[in-house]
């Protein structure tokens, strides 16, 4: 059966080399060279598919990545398995496993395939005005209509391939490697521009590199000929880079263009191990060259959706290219010139042709007398009014047009056929033109939307068949003339060369084809992918919809993978003809990218796992993981959560670090705030304007804690900031805001305020910080640095010491986030690790106890401290804080003072901070949980939520801080915090729980 | 993606610069002298143009100065960019 429609003499494949391949479990043969779907059909087998609504059975139709019905499932590893693939486009290899898709139980017979019996019930919009009502019957709907539609199986393991991108920058970029393109290439590189040039297919050449017909000539020989030996002269040219199996995906501004280069997909998984599957390139080019070529058009009648339809060009190239016949007993049905190429490629191959229907009057083209020599019998004026056969073809009906084309006359007759070309003209791909921002113009003679010369962003043009030239005479000439304009280059080696074609003089178009039944019951497919007929464009029309854009939407139309690229343009031409509009006026629906899919993997490319996101770890991180230490992501930053004790569970293990932190010590790595180095004769005045309260008056050595706001008064961000010295301070941030206040803080710098003398530097990195605290905090620093008085009077609280532990500099703060006595060393990172352990040694008889994140959350709630991002949430001010203590009332100005009087920030029933404690002192509420008064109203109004929850060691309680409306008034009041199963009792309080008279920073 | 011409550094990539909105809108120098709807007008209003606008930005990834951009919102054509304190060379 192969050997019957394989024919034997084409370059292109290798048919030294046979492949086994299974499609649907079926163990097949190709060869080399082969597409799926060139194989496939070698084997006969044109059915491969089930239409997405009436699940139709679908053939084959195309050749190249337009492909609307060739959909299929490659592979059934759970990680490797590759649903949505064009088996026109995916080269065939050893073992390579294909399923049809879209389709259940199987291809041949398929339950849904009942949808095409109800299809009258089927109408546009079905969906949309079936399942919209009740609401509450979409899940019984849902399942089936998941479980007969889908479009292929994800992976469902993690995706063991690699995949890489690449940045290019270039002079000049030429997109598609046809004849035009191959010209471009050439003058560019020849005339010292570094060129890149891309194509989608493995070989080079286009459509005229199988050109091999006597009305198309070069210097006297076929174009197909001339354009090989071009090929192998470019490949020699230094300037010139070209990359095949390079599908460009998206033109965005600037040229800035991204393609997808397919390494290994062609080979077999064994060969493919270890390599990067797919690389994405991503193109910045002075200039672009556009040649993308063009796509045949189906045409639009009864029935015209059959497994052996197919566009006649995909004919052509399947018996030119990969030497495959995909019939015995082959028609064609036409409304231009480009069949009878195919004709004539068919005849010379030895299929016999049945006939060629041909809707125009007649044709006098030297093509078209070529195939009338033939004796070939062409019916002119006609069309097909049906055709029959349910898995393939089989026969055709065609009837005389009437003069106006809109209906048909005379006797019908029928035709057996196991094959029809059609062709309804051609399309140029126009569509990286209009991402990139160019504007469509439409050329009537051929109903085609082009590029428009005026309004084409800078820097790129388009040639060739995607510029709106169809005729390889016209190719060659203009694509020579312009791109020497492009480049500026005055002497080509195209300037003389001789080309000789066959010139189409007539033309006809009707987009929707007549038959002799009425409309109403007939089949004519529009998308083939989504199953829209022109019924249901028209029915859309009728129901009022008017923009082609939701014409598009309500039918479906042109929104599959293949994003309409073969429907458009009849969706467009019917939606004209039946509202009386100019198709130019109505103009085209957006073309998105990517042009083609491209795979998450392309995507993402090395971004994945651990270089997802980048990781900050601690000098002290090895430690902490040796003591194992839970984590927690802060930003980008990894911070010791708690540290787990002989199986503890995270809230005893925090409960023996709270306890132990007030009882002894305990230490914390505190490396992950921000710290800002601030110098300059004018850094006082800095921190006046940036912070709530007044800096000018701190004595050098001395430490103070300070309010940022956002210039609309609500709190920002906060830390301590120390004066090391007369002009230079540094100042402490929290871990998650370094990056925003330091950006914040330069920006005022720069825009605002550039007449101050103040400079600022990160160094959060470069800096260390230890906190110790606890009753036993000074006991540990006197024995890591005993010469260092750590009396009252000479170290206070809230003052800073330069000091040396082990010859090492650094910066002991004493300040306190829990209320304790406490320390914070700041030691030059690369030492940190070493000064950590000599304070865990100095606190081995204190029974140091290190602790984490979660402790020092509770600690500081304890104390009522708040934390920026989790009390407060963009929209808390310092007096909804209770902090009015920290505004600098005498103050000219600070960012955000003005806001602090807003007619909405002096609300006084505003969200405000309190302390709440539960009722039953061992109830611990949720963050995020609602505050209510009255249980049984309807709506409840909410009156707050919880910010922070803790149960409280020391003070063998819980304690929660929370935001209530109008919270400063609240104090004492009773109210509910409403769970799933309870309601729980709670009363407002202060906000500090522990210590209220700070006895304890003096302890 | 469009290419920036940092001032100080050259052309470069917008992944490296971050945008700052509006430009050339001054804060007030004596914010308590104004009325809470003249700080509004400040603080909140921005005029989102479609066409040329005068914006600032950042070179966030790069030597962090900031700088004015005019670009045409519509196609995203920059047609000037001066450094901060400087008049536009392009009418406003
Ligand atoms: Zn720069």
């Amino acid at each position: 059966m192969t050997q019957e429609l394989r024919i034997n003499n084409k370059k292109f494949i290798d048919q030294t080399n046979r492949l086994s391949f299974k499609f649907n479990g079926e163990k097949l043969y190709g060869y080399k060279g082969d597409t799926l779907a060139s194989a496939l059909l070698a084997n006969n087998i044109h059915l491969v598919g089930r239409s997405f609504k009436y699940h139709r059975p679908r053939g084959i139709m195309t050749c190249g990545s337009e492909e609307p019905n060739a959909i299929v499932q490659i592979g059934n590893d759970p990680s490797l398995t590759d649903p949505n693939v064009r088996a026109t486009e995916i080269e065939l290899y050893e073992g390579l496993e294909a399923f049809s898709q879209n389709c259940w139980p199987n291809v041949k017979f398929d339950i849904g395939g009942i949808n095409n019996l109800l299809s009258p019930l089927l109408p546009a919009g079905f969906y949309y005005k079936t399942f919209m009502w009740p609401a509450g019957f979409w899940e019984k709907y849902e399942f089936f209509i998941r479980h007969s539609a889908g479009l292929g199986k994800s992976p469902t393991k993690p995706d063991p391939d690699i995949y890489d991108h690449k940045y290019y920058h270039c002079d000049v970029l030429v997109v598609g490697g046809g004849i035009s393109g191959i010209m471009a290439a050439k003058l560019s590189a020849e005339n010292n521009n570094e060129t890149l040039l891309l194509d989608d297919k493995n070989i080079l050449g286009g459509t005229t590199i199988y050109q091999n017909n006597d009305c198309f000539t070069i210097d006297d020989n076929h174009t197909n000929y001339w354009l090989e030996k071009e090929i192998k002269n470019i490949k020699n040219i230094k300037n010139l880079t070209i990359k095949t199996r390079t599908s460009l995906a998206a033109y965005h501004g600037y040229n800035y263009l991204l393609a997808k280069e397919n390494i290994t997909d062609h080979l077999n998984p064994d060969e493919r191990k270890g390599k990067i599957r797919q690389r994405l390139w991503k193109i910045r080019a002075k200039k672009v060259i556009i040649a993308t070529g063009s796509i045949e058009r189906p045409l639009i009648f009864n029935n015209n959706d059959r497994p052996g339809i197919m566009l006649s060009s995909a004919i052509k190239k399947f018996i030119d290219f990969y030497g495959v016949k995909t019939g015995k007993e082959i028609s064609l049905f036409t409304n231009n010139d480009s069949a009878y190429e195919t004709a004539i490629s068919l005849k010379k191959s030895g299929v016999n042709i049945v006939s060629i229907i041909d809707i125009r009057d007649e044709s006098s083209s030297k093509i078209v007398k070529e195939v009338e020599k033939h004796n070939i019998k062409i019916y002119w004026n006609h069309t097909i009014v049906n055709t029959e056969g349910y898995r393939r073809i089989s026969f055709i009906e065609i009837m005389q047009l009437s003069d106006d084309g809109s209906g048909v006359i005379g006797k019908k007759i029928k035709l057996k056929t196991d094959c029809l070309g059609i062709s309804g003209g051609w399309t140029p791909m126009v569509h990286l033109f209009t991402q990139s921002g160019g504007k469509l113009k439409f050329r009537s003679d051929d109903n085609v939307f082009l590029p428009d010369k005026n309004k084409t962003p800078s820097d790129q043009i388009s040639i060739g068949s995607c510029n709106g030239d169809f005729d390889i005479k016209d190719i060659i000439l203009n694509s020579n003339k312009d791109v020497k304009t492009f480049l500026g280059i005055e002497n080509s080696p195209f300037d003389n060369i001789k080309v000789e074609s066959s010139k189409e003089e007539k033309k006809r178009n009707i987009w929707l084809l007549p038959s002799d039944k009425p409309i109403g019951k007939t089949k004519p497919f529009l998308d083939f992918q989504n199953d829209s007929t022109a019924k249901d464009v028209k029915l859309a029309l009728r129901e009022g919809f008017k923009s082609i854009e939701h014409v598009k939407r309500y039918t479906t139309t042109g929104m599959g993978t293949d994003q309409g690229k073969l429907s458009n343009m009849h969706a467009l031409g019917i939606i004209a003809e039946t509202t009386g509009t100019n198709m130019g006026e109505l103009g085209t629906t957006t073309f998105r990218p990517p042009y083609t899919p491209l795979t998450f993997g392309a995507i993402v490319g090395r971004n994945v796992g651990e270089f997802f996101d980048h990781t900050r770890k601690t000098a002290m991180h090895n430690w902490h993981v040796q003591n194992k230490a839970q984590f927690e992501n802060v930003g980008q930053w990894k911070r010791a959560w708690y540290y787990p004790k002989n199986g503890e569970s995270m809230y005893d293990a925090v409960q023996r670090e709270s306890k132990a932190a007030r009882e002894s010590v305990g230490i914390l790595d505190a490396s992950t705030l921000g710290k800002i180095d601030i110098q300059g004769t004018d850094a006082s005045e800095f921190l006046n304007r940036v912070y709530t309260n007044a800096w000018s008056k701190l004595a050098i050595g001395k430490c103070r804690y300070g309010l940022m706001l956002n210039e609309d008064g609500m709190v920002y961000d906060d830390g301590v900031t120390t004066r090391l010295d007369q002009n230079h301070y540094i100042m402490t941030t929290t871990t998650g805001g370094a990056a925003n206040v330091l950006s914040k803080l330069e920006d005022y710098l720069q825009t605002e305020w550039p007449e101050l003398d103040v400079y600022l530097t990160t160094v959060t990195d470069h800096f260390s910080t230890i906190s110790i605290c606890g009753p036993n905090s000074k006991k540990i620093l006197s024995k890591v640095i005993p010469d260092l008085d750590l009396s009252d009077q000479n170290f206070p609280h809230m003052s800073f010491k330069n000091s040396i532990i082990n010859g090492i500099k650094c910066r002991v703060m004493r300040i306190s986030f829990t209320g304790e006595h406490s320390y914070e060393i700041n030691i030059q990172s690369n030492y940190a690790k070493h000064v950590w352990e000599l304070c865990m040694d100095a606190g081995k008889n204190y029974n140091i106890t290190p602790y984490g994140t979660e402790t020092m959350h509770l600690l500081r709630a304890e104390k009522g401290f708040i934390i920026t991002g989790q009390d407060t949430d963009g929209t808390m001010t310092p007096s909804d804080l209770q902090m009015d203590w920290i505004i600098g009332k005498k103050k000219f100005d600070f960012i955000g003072k003005r806001s602090l009087y807003r007619s909405d920030t002096i609300r006084d029933d505003r969200k405000q901070l309190v302390g709440l404690l539960t009722d039953d002192p061992k109830e611990i509420l949720e963050e995020g949980a609602q505050i209510v008064e009255k249980l049984n109203q309807k709506p409840v109004e909410m009156l707050g939520h919880v910010t922070s929850s803790y149960f409280s060691p020391n003070l063998n309680k819980s304690i929660a801080l929370a935001v209530m409306k109008s919270g400063k008034k609240l104090k004492g009041k009773k109210f509910f915090v409403p769970m799933e199963n309870k309601n729980i009792n709670v009363t407002v309080t202060d906000t500090v729980f522990f210590d209220k008279e700070n006895k304890r920073l003096n302890a | 993606m469009f290419i920036i011409n940092c001032p100080y550094c050259g052309e470069r990539d917008q992944t490296e610069f971050s945008s700052g909105g509006e430009a050339h809108i001054v804060r007030p120098k004596q914010p308590t002298e104004l009325s809470d709807d003249e700080w509004a007008e400040f603080l909140f209003m921005r005029k989102n143009i479609k066409g040329i606008q005068f914006e600032r930005w950042n070179h966030s990834h790069g030597c962090r100065k900031w700088f004015n951009v005019v670009r045409d919102t519509s196609n995203d054509k920059i047609h000037a960019v001066y450094k901060m304190g400087e008049k536009p060379p392009v009418n406003k």
